[in-house]
């Protein structure tokens, strides 16, 4: 019996870990180009950028993993409601239900994207001046400063913040459980109604703590390779 | 012809005027430092020079060329920006210096990544950075950090990280040298090595313009003393005017000093 609940909540933290692992993989890269927006000069981009962040980060993610599963569909049901459509409305109305495990993809990759990029522009706003300065002063270009002076400062800055919400996405994978995503969570409910066993869902958290025991190992070695420069 | 010419700098800072008319000239090899109260406006002045402000009026001419002109500012492209940016080095209050990096590749960096730019790079890459490594040792050993020359910053005295500024600065071979207030951050037990090193740059006739609150340094090692009161500059000449001053402001300004 525990091989099998084993092996059945091995299947589900793989999803969980997919989750986690894509989530990542685009909402990295993505908090970078959103804080550059929130940091541009440019004041409309900076605003949009600034409100968006507000927004996701002023609303629970289970709801807006709840909006973009459902949401694309309720449009394309108003859009087919619509007479003579033009060729917007056809396009909408040809909007149908995410599949679940993108809709949990777009919204955790939506939400941590905002969450890392506030976590850069503290980070970048942190440096001091005088490095930008002084870089501008030996002829370097902005991408030289940006590449060779300020990122790794930097990310020795954000690696502690970052830690702590990347150990939390370890955890909100569980949301995805709301629109019915085969993660870990839910292989061990299963076994509830399907063998009346509790304690496959109780054991699910060893694998939590285990995964982010890891990563925690991971950071610190991360942050101790950083610790030969201050600043 | 003069080495650097400065010529009726106006500088606000929104509403608060803080250069009125700033007009110099330095001779190559010259030594000219810029005393003054706070706030007068020696600062603003040399980031001026440095290109970290822009000026809103005047001009600014580096062996006779055209460095700097608020007229036609805005027309400057950026690599263009860059190549007159060389023509002027900067030793910061603050050091500042590259945390991650090294006493050896702070003053490495730069020069490595100009020589990008060059088109004989690929061809002579090896080549190339062995010059600038070499270099990079000499200019190390002549501001007596050699036997740190693997330490990172935060491993270095505020002395000693200013000793390597000076380094970094003299790697890109810099027409004039630009000092702001060089020992103010520093005890004063560590100002005596860092202007002793200032003092030996003289020798290798460095043009350079030093702020300073340091009166004895700045006569000893000046060929030219600018003071500056209220975005003005009070009075100019040789360094005798620091025992001699003319104008009252002077005088009110070295009274204060000596007590
Ligand atoms: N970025 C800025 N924005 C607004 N005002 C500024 C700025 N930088 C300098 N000022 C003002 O310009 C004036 C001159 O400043 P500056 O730093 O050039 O003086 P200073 O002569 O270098 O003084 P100190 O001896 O204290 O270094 C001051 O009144 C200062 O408040
Ligand atoms: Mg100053």
């Amino acid at each position: 019996m525990f091989w099998e609940v084993t092996l059945n909540l091995l299947k589900g933290f793989g999803v969980t870990c997919e989750v986690f692992a894509l989530t990542l993989l685009f909402a990295l890269p993505l908090g970078l180009i959103i804080s550059f927006g929130s940091m541009s000069k440019f004041k409309p981009l900076k605003l949009i950028c600034k409100v968006f962040v507000w927004c996701i980060r002023g609303t629970p993610l289970m709801l807006q993993m709840i909006v973009i599963y459902y949401g694309p569909g309720l449009v394309g049901k108003w859009a087919q409601g619509i007479e003579n459509p033009g060729a917007i409305i056809a396009w909408l109305a040809s909007w149908t239900v995410f599949d679940r495990f993108v809709a949990v993809l777009v919204a955790f990759i939506i939400n941590y994207a905002c969450y890392f990029s506030e976590i850069y522009r503290g980070g970048i706003e942190a440096i001091p001046v005088g490095q930008k300065e002084a870089g501008q002063v030996l002829g370097m270009k902005k991408s030289q400063l940006f590449f060779k002076v300020t990122l790794l400062q930097v990310i020795k800055r954000i690696v502690p913040p970052m830690s702590n919400e990347i150990i939390t996405l370890v955890k909100d994978t569980s949301l995805a459980r709301i629109i019915a995503v085969y993660e870990i969570i839910y292989a061990g409910e299963r076994f509830i109604k399907a063998e009346g066993l509790i304690w496959p869902l109780f054991y699910t958290g060893a694998f939590y703590l285990i995964f982010c025991g890891v990563l925690t190992l991971l950071f610190g070695y991360i942050e101790k390779k950083l610790d030969y420069f201050r600043g | 012809m003069s080495m650097l010419e400065v010529k009726d700098i106006y500088k606000k800072f929104g509403k608060i005027e803080v250069l009125k008319g700033i007009d110099f000239e330095l001779q190559r090899g010259e030594v000219l430092s810029i005393i003054g109260s706070s706030g007068s406006g020696k600062t603003t002045l040399l980031r001026c020079l440095t290109y970290l402000e822009t000026a809103e009026e005047g001009s600014v001419f580096v062996d006779g060329n055209c460095v700097f002109d608020a007229k036609s500012e805005k027309h400057v492209s950026s690599s263009e920006a860059r190549i007159r940016q060389l023509n002027f080095g900067l030793v910061f209050q603050s050091f500042n210096l590259f945390p991650q990096y090294t006493v050896f590749d702070n003053v490495c960096l730069a020069p490595k990544l100009l020589a990008k730019e060059r088109e004989d790079y690929r061809a002579n890459k090896k080549a190339i950075f062995e010059e600038i490594e070499d270099n990079a040792r000499k200019l190390i050993e002549r501001v007596g950090m050699t036997s740190r020359i693997d330490m990172y910053p935060c491993q270095l005295s505020g002395g000693q990280q200013q000793r390597v500024a000076i380094a970094r600065a003299l790697a890109l071979n810099p027409k004039i040298l630009c000092f702001d207030e060089p020992t103010s951050a520093l005890d004063p037990e560590l100002t005596g090595e860092v202007l002793k090193v200032i003092r030996s740059l003289k020798d290798g006739d460095c043009t350079m313009v030093i702020v300073t609150h340091e009166m004895n340094f700045a006569r000893e090692v000046s060929d030219k003393i600018i003071f500056m009161d209220e975005g003005v500059i009070a009075e100019q000449g040789s360094p005798d005017i620091l025992l001699n001053p003319k104008t009252d402001r002077l005088k009110a300004f070295l009274n204060a000093f000596n007590q």
